[in-house]
């Protein structure tokens, strides 16, 4: 048995500290995000081609992998620092691997810092290129869980060292227990998981509690389509959590952890891995940890997928090896939890700032965000904005500073329409919104919650009907099924909106879906079908008009569902010797009038693909789509026939 | 698992209007019933712990709680309850009126007829078959009849879990359980395989559980 102590962490540590900082300051280090989001977008290419690139020059270059840098839409992203060229380390991205060549070439043999592929610099201003601290983005992004993510290596530990890692728990553990959950509740930490429940209150009750063992786990579940913080997290700075999580236990005086996440996440799962055997190996886990009298040791668990299993008692039946399905509370978990004995769930993110709040302060951390919710929030920006990708944010910062100032805006000179924020089963506010501060208590009011940080921007060209529909949709296959309200009422719910958006339905059943939401949302077993009704409740209560125009006249706004449009070919657009539409319609539903050359779509043929509105030259933008179908009617008349 | 009574502590909390002296940690429903309060309830077994609370058929208001299941909800000091409250009474008839949506009602060849707690529970609560839903899309599902004693009538099945209750505390064999999720959610045996080739001892503690007729005895029953 392995067994350090503190006295050779410390030095681990400085010599972690020195290697590191030759690296920063006199090393010429290449660094490429490959987290799961890097490699989409092909980092693992351009990785490979570095190697290749450098080997094959000879170059003496430290080819760094390094978690997620936040800007996604610009993956894969490459960090240069070329001392030598006396620049500061730029920043490049989309970099494919074409671009390797060029890079290889230019600022890592030479001195030319290739600036028409950077994003920007890093330190200070270079002509022409942004000076990437000076971003709108930055002044508002305050990083203190992804501070690490995209800068250091997460299979190194030296680098997590190194950047003061593990310092925090040495000191943690000569305090006393009640102490740490005092600096927790003195931070007004309140859990990232969704609900903002406030972690010390939590932590107490299951301090008390005389049974023992007790258990910690850490929920990475993450189900939200399009959310990928607690990913990112693991993905890229897996020690800052698992540093979180011996504290915690520390403080409740849990002797067991677990990390739940999904079996969709391999590379989450391969990391947390080496990570945890490198805390082991160093002894800041398992026995007698750091030559005290604690032991904890921490399990990884995978889930099969199931968003249901995100929910704290489905959870634990899930580790427990039952069915994933929640109970009713209470008894909260933390009295009678996994295996019958007290534990506390946590999610990635609040693990990570309880390392943040013991290393700085509760009283620092306090002073972050609003008064009621403290510290800040991690949203994936993701839709119809022009820079998707992670972010962090003190909480109270409003939705227009994140959406414009973080994320760029609209692309395509659109119209901004709503926002989707809580994930599947939160809500959709709309323009009146966007100057609401981001934080629990508000987001609440507005009908929509915090949920675990999933933020999709949608445009002018979304329709909210629908978009009430696909939540909906996924909320009715992956709600738990075992509430009558959750099982069947979500489905009815469905069933009614998949016919609005056929132009089905009356205003009765406007009513029907209105007064089976707010039953749902209050009769579910689970929170989960509670909030079910959530996307429906919103967009009812800021689009209503969109509703009413679907169920009313039948007509779609956004001239998004399929069977409210028709497509048209405006005559006076219309170039008439030019046949893109004609011939590149699947149906041959386009015929040419023999004497105009006119196109008109034959609606009887028609399956609205949309082929002809894409490949309609853009000088031209002749083909229209028009709602509701029977519009295409008089616009024929209007035009002669 | 309860919490080990020392002592049979009691409280005093008022249901409709009514002073009523309940046992700590006693569920709201069992304590109405003993006073003769009516609710209406499906799922309940008062030894399962922790409560089953799948019907919501159960619901009451608590004043400065709102609404809960009565079948879920201990007792306390002071507690104020109503059972006829405009919420309470509302959501307990949508979950009748989902239930009766998504239940085939073939009363008429139905093995359970004149004993089906489901419909009469539905007649006591005036709720009939909503004329406005959509009508659930179910595929029929094949009736077991593989085994020596009980016919298991998979399309007749509520999903209240009283039968998976019983057999697990019970009897301790597990020859079916609830598979998948959300709408799709369904009892059903071990890897679909017929009762009859399962564990399945036939004691028929879950057809004397079953609200309806998912679960029968051969025979009439
Ligand atoms: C349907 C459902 C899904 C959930 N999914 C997640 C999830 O993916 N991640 C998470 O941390 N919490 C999720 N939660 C919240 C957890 O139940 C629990 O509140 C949380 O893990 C507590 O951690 P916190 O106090 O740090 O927020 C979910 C809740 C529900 C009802
Ligand atoms: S009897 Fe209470 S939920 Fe079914």
């Amino acid at each position: 048995m392995k067994k350090q102590v503190k006295g050779n962490l410390n030095d681990l540590r400085q010599g972690a500290h020195n290697t590191w900082e030759e690296l920063e300051t006199s090393a010429l280090t290449v660094r490429i995000g490959t987290p799961t989001c890097g490699r989409a977008a092909g980092s693992l290419d351009t990785l490979q081609t570095f190697r290749e690139r450098i080997a094959k020059e000879g170059a003496e270059a430290h080819l760094i992998e390094v978690g997620c840098m936040g800007l996604c839409f610009a993956e894969p992203l490459v960090m240069i620092n070329n001392p030598e060229s006396g620049l500061p380390p730029i920043l490049y991205g989309p970099i494919t691997y074409e671009h390797v060549q060029r890079l290889v070439e230019g600022f890592v043999l030479g001195d030319d810092p290739c600036l028409e592929l950077a994003l920007g610099t890093v330190e200070f201003k270079e002509d022409g290129t942004p000076y990437i601290p000076e971003m709108p983005r930055f002044e508002i992004e305050e990083r203190l869980i992804l501070r690490n993510c995209g800068y250091i290596d997460p299979l190194n530990i030296e680098h997590y060292l190194a950047r003061g890692g593990y310092l925090t728990l040495q000191q943690v553990l000569q305090t006393e227990p009640e102490k740490v959950v005092s600096e927790v509740e003195q931070a007004r930490l309140r859990g990232r998981g969704g609900a903002g429940f406030p972690t010390a209150t939590k932590w107490k009750l299951c301090r008390q509690m005389e049974k023992e063992p007790k258990y910690i786990i850490c929920n990475a579940d993450e189900g939200d389509p399009g959310a990928f913080m607690d990913r990112v997290v693991l993905e890229s700075d897996p020690h800052s959590v698992i540093e979180g999580m011996v504290i915690a236990a520390h403080a409740i005086g849990a002797s067991r952890g677990f990390v739940y996440t999904r079996a969709e996440y391999p590379l989450v799962m391969e990391r947390l891995k080496v990570a945890l055997a490198q805390a082991r190996e160093i002894g800041v886990l398992g026995d007698a940890i750091l030559g005290s009298g604690f032991n904890f040791d921490i399990e990884l668990v995978g889930g099969a997928g199931a968003f249901a299993c995100g929910e704290e008692t489905a959870m634990i039946a899930s580790i427990e090896g039952q069915r994933g399905m929640p109970r009713p509370r209470p008894p909260y978990p933390a009295v009678y939890g996994l295996f019958g004995e007290p534990t506390v769930v946590d999610n990635v993110k609040t693990f990570a700032l309880v390392q943040r709040i013991l290393e700085q302060g509760g009283e620092w951390f306090s002073r972050i965000g609003t008064p009621n919710s403290t510290g800040t929030a991690v949203f994936a920006l993701a839709g119809r904005v022009e820079q998707i990708g992670l972010v962090e944010v003190p909480m109270g910062t409003t939705l227009r500073e994140v959406i414009y100032d973080v994320g760029g805006g609209i692309p395509e000179g659109r119209q901004f329409k709503a926002v989707q924020i809580g994930g599947p089963a939160g809500g959709c506010l709309s323009e009146s919104s966007l100057d609401l501060p981001v934080d629990y208590d508000s987001l609440k009011e507005a009908g929509a919650i915090m949920g675990s940080g999933g933020m999709v921007v949608l445009d002018e060209s979304n329709c909210m009907v629908e978009t009430a529909r696909f939540f909906v949709d996924f909320l009715a296959r992956e709600c738990c099924g075992k509430c009558t309200m959750g099982r069947l009422g979500v489905k009815q719910m469905l069933l009614i909106l998949a016919d609005f958006v056929k132009g089905e339905g009356d205003e009765e059943d406007l009513d029907l879906l209105e007064k089976l939401a707010e039953d749902i949302g209050q009769g579910c077993l689970c929170h989960l079908g509670g909030s079910a009704a959530n996307p429906v409740l919103t967009t009812l209560r800021y689009f209503r008009d969109e509703y009413e125009a679907h169920v009313k006249e039948k007509r779609c706004p956004a001239l998004v569902c399929k069977e409210l449009i028709t497509y048209y070919v405006v005559p006076e657009k219309c170039e008439r010797a030019c046949d893109h539409c004609v011939l590149t319609c699947p149906t041959e539903a386009i015929v040419t009038d023999e004497r105009t050359r006119l196109k008109k779509v034959l609606q009887d043929k028609c399956v609205k693909c949309g082929t002809c509105l894409d490949v309609c030259p853009p000088e031209y933008s002749a083909v229209i789509k028009v709602s509701p179908p029977e519009k295409v009617k008089e616009l024929e008349e209007a035009a002669g026939g | 698992m309860a919490e080990p009574v020392t002592e049979k502590a009691t409280v005093e909390l008022t249901i409709d209007g009514k002073r009523v002296r309940a046992e700590q940690g006693e569920k709201i429903l069992w304590a109405a019933l003993a006073e003769g309060i009516a609710i209406p309830h499906l799922c309940a077994i008062k030894e399962a712990e922790p409560p089953l609370g799948t019907c919501r058929l159960c619901l009451v208001e608590v004043e400065g709680q709102g609404v809960v299941a009565s079948c879920v909800e201990s007792v306390r000091e002071g507690m104020v309850v109503h059972t006829d409250g405009e919420r309470a009474v509302a959501l307990r008839r949508r979950a009748m009126e989902l239930l009766l949506a998504d239940h085939p009602l073939e009363c008429k060849d139905c093995p359970k007829k004149g004993k089906c707690d489901f419909l009469q529970l539905s007649i006591a609560m005036k709720v009939k078959r909503p004329k406005n839903y959509r009508p659930f899309p179910r595929e029929e599902l094949p009736v077991d009849a593989s085994h020596p004693r009980i016919i298991f009538d998979p399309n007749k099945c509520i999903r209240c879990g009283r039968c998976v209750w019983v057999c697990k505390e019970r009897v301790g064999e597990v020859p079916f359980d609830f598979i998948q999720k959300g709408y799709e959610m369904r009892l059903t045996t071990f890897m679909d395989k017929p009762l009859g080739e399962s564990d399945c001892t036939g004691c028929g503690e879950c057809v004397e559980v079953c609200p309806v007729a998912a679960l029968c005895f051969k025979e009439g029953g």
